[in-house]
């Protein structure tokens, strides 16, 4: 395929500032990076125009992953499409499901209990834990330190752990259905989330030592790649991109869902915006995560995880089901194709603060069970799209440093 | 209790003070203004005065199947203000265009207003074939270039129609 | 470790060919060439990993601590096609990507081996859908499907095995068992022909066969 060259925008501040229309651009070499390459977190692109090692511009390029995912939105019911949602941003799957079934349960109407709010809370924090082990995790990979990376994945196998203690699935769970979980919380998973609270502190803590004073990392990610304040909203970053901008947006604080209202936490910023601030963001965010599961764990609430049968929403439990009326006929509504929830014929957006950022997802319903629209509103883009604006004047090397800083998984990016 | 968002009457007024009646709906705390195409860019532009600095996304819904709906495409623009936090949603209606000589329905990029609508509004014309007229650079975003169709409008099928096998097959003995 | 047949003890006796015996010190052993190159061969994979999607993390967890990939000679996972002889295509190829795959896999020298990692490489997954391509078998040979969506790393250790296995059993030191025309028509077959989907008799012997037994009863 022809590589198109990169279009005439002109370049930011940096040593390569000088307009393009007074230099030819011949002796520019061109460098394809990806879309097969170890740091390119699988499938993306990046057309980098070198002077020797000082990146010129760059042309980053994404589809290589895109499975048509909001295609196949239109075709599967709310309760099938959160096993495709997994499949999006797939480090923290659990994210995904609760933003999935946060944009239904808001457009057909739906309260959720209050201990559902919480264990959709609790695992939630859990996959920021896991997401942000793994980005930075990668980030360490990347710039050589591989021991960071396997004490990160070692602690991702905890997690998994007790995911599949949950609901049997190590990640990709679909744990979700609308109005409530699928399975309960179980004592045991309740005692591995405790044991994992004890454990996981001293190994973040063994993990700073690594990395957050290490003169190479500091110098290879500090001041590398800056974005400033101003640009990262005009260009829609959001999440710890946009935090470590100086962005103090969470939506965690600034437009409260679940249970998170209760929680006493910080939201963690910085205000260089570099690739260290990025990563010590990320560090902190972990904490502020442990925080609220600790606290969520110590008031998990009694009662009904699902809302009860007369929201029509939920299947009713088997003694339900058997032993009253109501319970078996919203089961046969529920179950039978021509029924299902009752959809409004309107359009909803409904978002969270996913790991990466504002993960929404826009839905249309039609009064169907599946949603005339399922458009996915995926953080990774805008950061992706970001990119050119960080790298000019930097080297091939903090091309990687950067790239992994900002956490683009390319199941999110290309849906 | 559930959280509320801000209410955005004051933007609503300001809006209709400057622009005349705009069409808006309100469902379940989310609001909604209608701006015909012709005022698109003017209004958006307004709306980044008042405080709207964060683009959240740029979509578009094809209504082709849709009972009671009266144009095919419908653009939405999901605003944020970082400063308030309040949302709004603009919607834009199009039709595709009456005359053959043009390709599809083309509505005016808001690039210059937000860098984060760039590739959101290619990936609008990859997947409904909406023109952006001023964008400065519309190509496919997740399509291969050499794709023809248009994959999200309703009328092509879930599968394809046989672009994903086109390819050589590479047995053992050749590779 | 099958390194062909040998006795124990300090000093091994081998038949010659000519007839008589031969007697051997202890610090030699005596096999075929083929499995002698097959048993340096499949100790010694080193993955590719195409990590397209979620089973890339998979791939990533099987190569990390808890479950050490390591352990079966694949400790380096290099990512260049010309020092590696096992791809592991772990996750969904869409079309924009499976160029790229193509290419991937003919720049690797031989003798080189396929493995599909999850539904979405064999078989094209959850996404039936106009972008991705319905089993990467049908553009690129392939040794070893694994099945899962992600596959536990469990599962993919499993299949690294049985391809040693397949290595050790029907490997050759110059590659002849890479010359498989005649299996991979009949194997195209499977996957385009509708022959086996007739149910006439005259054309389909098997359905020939149940029809006799249920004339029979």
């Amino acid at each position: 395929m022809s590589i198109a060259p990169p279009p005439r925008v002109p370049l930011a501040s940096g040593p390569a500032a000088a307009p393009a229309a007074e230099r030819s651009e011949d002796y520019l070499w061109t460098l394809n990076f990806g879309p097969q390459h170890p740091a390119t977190h699988t499938t993306l692109r990046l057309v980098l125009k070198l002077e020797g090692e000082r990146v010129v511009d760059a042309m980053p390029e994404m589809g290589y992953l895109h499975s048509g995912f909001e295609k196949i939105g239109e075709h599967l019911t709310f309760n099938q499409y959160v096993t495709v949602t997994d499949r999006m941003n797939y480090i923290s799957p659990m994210a995904n499901n609760v933003a999935w079934h946060h944009a239904v349960e808001k457009l057909l109407g739906i309260e959720l209990t209050p201990r559902c709010r919480y264990i959709r809370t609790i695992i939630t924090e859990l996959a920021r834990i896991s997401d942000h082990l793994l980005c930075n995790g990668a980030v360490g990979l990347d710039t050589g330190a591989f021991t960071f990376f396997l004490y990160g994945f070692y602690q991702r196998e905890v997690i998994y752990d007790i995911f599949e203690t949950l609901c049997g699935a190590r990640f990709t769970n679909s744990y979700t259905r609308v109005g409530g979980v699928s399975q309960d919380f179980t004592p045991l998973v309740i005692e591995k989330i405790r044991t994992f609270l004890k454990t996981f502190p001293k190994t973040l803590a063994d993990m700073e030592r690594l990395l957050t004073r290490n003169r190479i990392f500091v110098d290879r990610t500090k001041g590398v790649g800056v974005l400033s304040r101003e640009e990262a909203i005009n260009c829609g970053a959001t999440g710890p991109v946009a935090r470590a901008s100086g962005v103090a947006r969470d939506l965690r604080k600034d437009e409260p869902y679940l249970a998170y209202a209760d929680f006493d936490f910080q939201v963690c910023c910085a205000s260089a915006g570099d690739c260290y601030a990025r990563y010590l963001v990320r560090m902190a965010e972990m904490r502020e995560s442990l925080r609220i599961v600790a606290q969520a764990l110590d008031n998990l609430p009694e009662g009904p995880v699902n809302v009860g049968i007369d929201q029509r929403a939920a299947l009713p439990t088997k003694r339900q089901v058997y032993s009253t009326i109501e319970g078996t006929i919203s089961h046969f509504e529920l179950s039978m194709s021509n029924r299902g929830f009752e959809v409004p014929c309107a359009e909803s957006y409904g978002a969270i603060e996913a790991p990466n950022g504002e993960l929404g997802f826009y839905l249309v319903g039609d009064g169907g069970e599946c949603a005339y629209r399922a458009r996915c509103r995926p953080p990774s883009v805008s950061h992706f799209s970001l990119f050119p604006r960080l790298i000019r004047g930097h080297t091939l090397s903090d091309v990687v440093a950067v790239l992994g800083s900002l956490n683009i998984i390319a199941a999110e990016l290309d849906r | 209790m559930p959280y509320v968002p801000p209410a955005v009457d004051d933007v609503l007024a300001a809006v209709t003070g400057r622009f005349g009646g705009l069409e808006s709906g309100r469902f379940r705390d989310q609001t909604s203004l209608t701006v015909p195409e012709s005022q698109s860019l003017e209004v958006l532009a307004f709306l980044k005065e008042l405080g709207f600095d964060l683009l959240i996304d740029v979509t578009c819904v094809d209504y082709l199947e849709y009972r009671g709906a009266k144009h095919r495409y419908g653009l939405v623009y999901l605003l944020t203000s970082t400063t308030t936090n309040q949302r709004l949603t603009v919607r834009v209606f199009v039709d595709d265009p009456t005359s053959p000589d043009e390709a599809g329905p083309t509505v005016r990029s808001v690039v210059p207003l937000w860098q984060a609508a760039d590739w959101l509004e290619r990936e609008v014309w990859d997947m409904f074939g909406i023109r952006f007229a001023g964008h400065p650079d519309l190509r496919r975003l997740v399509m291969p270039e050499e794709f023809t169709a248009h994959p999200l409008r309703k009328d092509y099928p879930l599968q394809g129609r046989g672009e994903r096998h086109n390819f050589p097959v590479i047995s053992r003995d050749h590779s | 470790m099958a390194i062909g047949p040998m006795t124990a003890g300090p000093m091994t006796t081998a038949s010659s060919p000519a007839g008589g015996r031969l007697e051997l010190p202890e610090n030699v052993v005596v096999s075929r060439l083929d499995e002698l190159a097959n048993w340096c061969r499949k100790n010694s994979l080193w993955p590719m990993p195409f990590a397209t999607a979620c089973c890339g993390i998979e791939l990533m967890a099987t190569g990390a601590s808890k479950h050490d990939l390591a352990r079966f000679g694949a400790e380096v996972f290099r990512f260049s096609p010309r020092q590696c002889d096992l791809m592991i295509v772990a996750g969904r190829v869409v079309m924009k990507m499976l160029p790229v795959l193509q290419r991937i896999w003919q720049q690797m020298h031989e003798p080189k081996w396929c493995i599909s990692m999850g539904a979405c490489a064999s078989t094209g997954g959850v996404f039936d859908t106009y972008a991705v391509v319905q089993g990467i078998d049908r553009f690129i040979p392939v040794d070893m499907y694994v099945p899962g969506c992600p596959p536990r790393p469990e599962q993919l250790i499993q299949a690294i095995i049985d391809l040693q296995d397949k290595i050790q059993a029907e490997g050759t030191i110059t590659g002849r068992e890479f010359d498989t025309s005649q299996r991979q028509l009949r194997k195209r077959a499977l996957v385009e022909a509708d022959e086996f989907l007739v149910l006439d008799a005259a054309r389909n012997p098997n359905v020939q066969r149940s029809l006799s037994a249920a004339a029979r009863t």
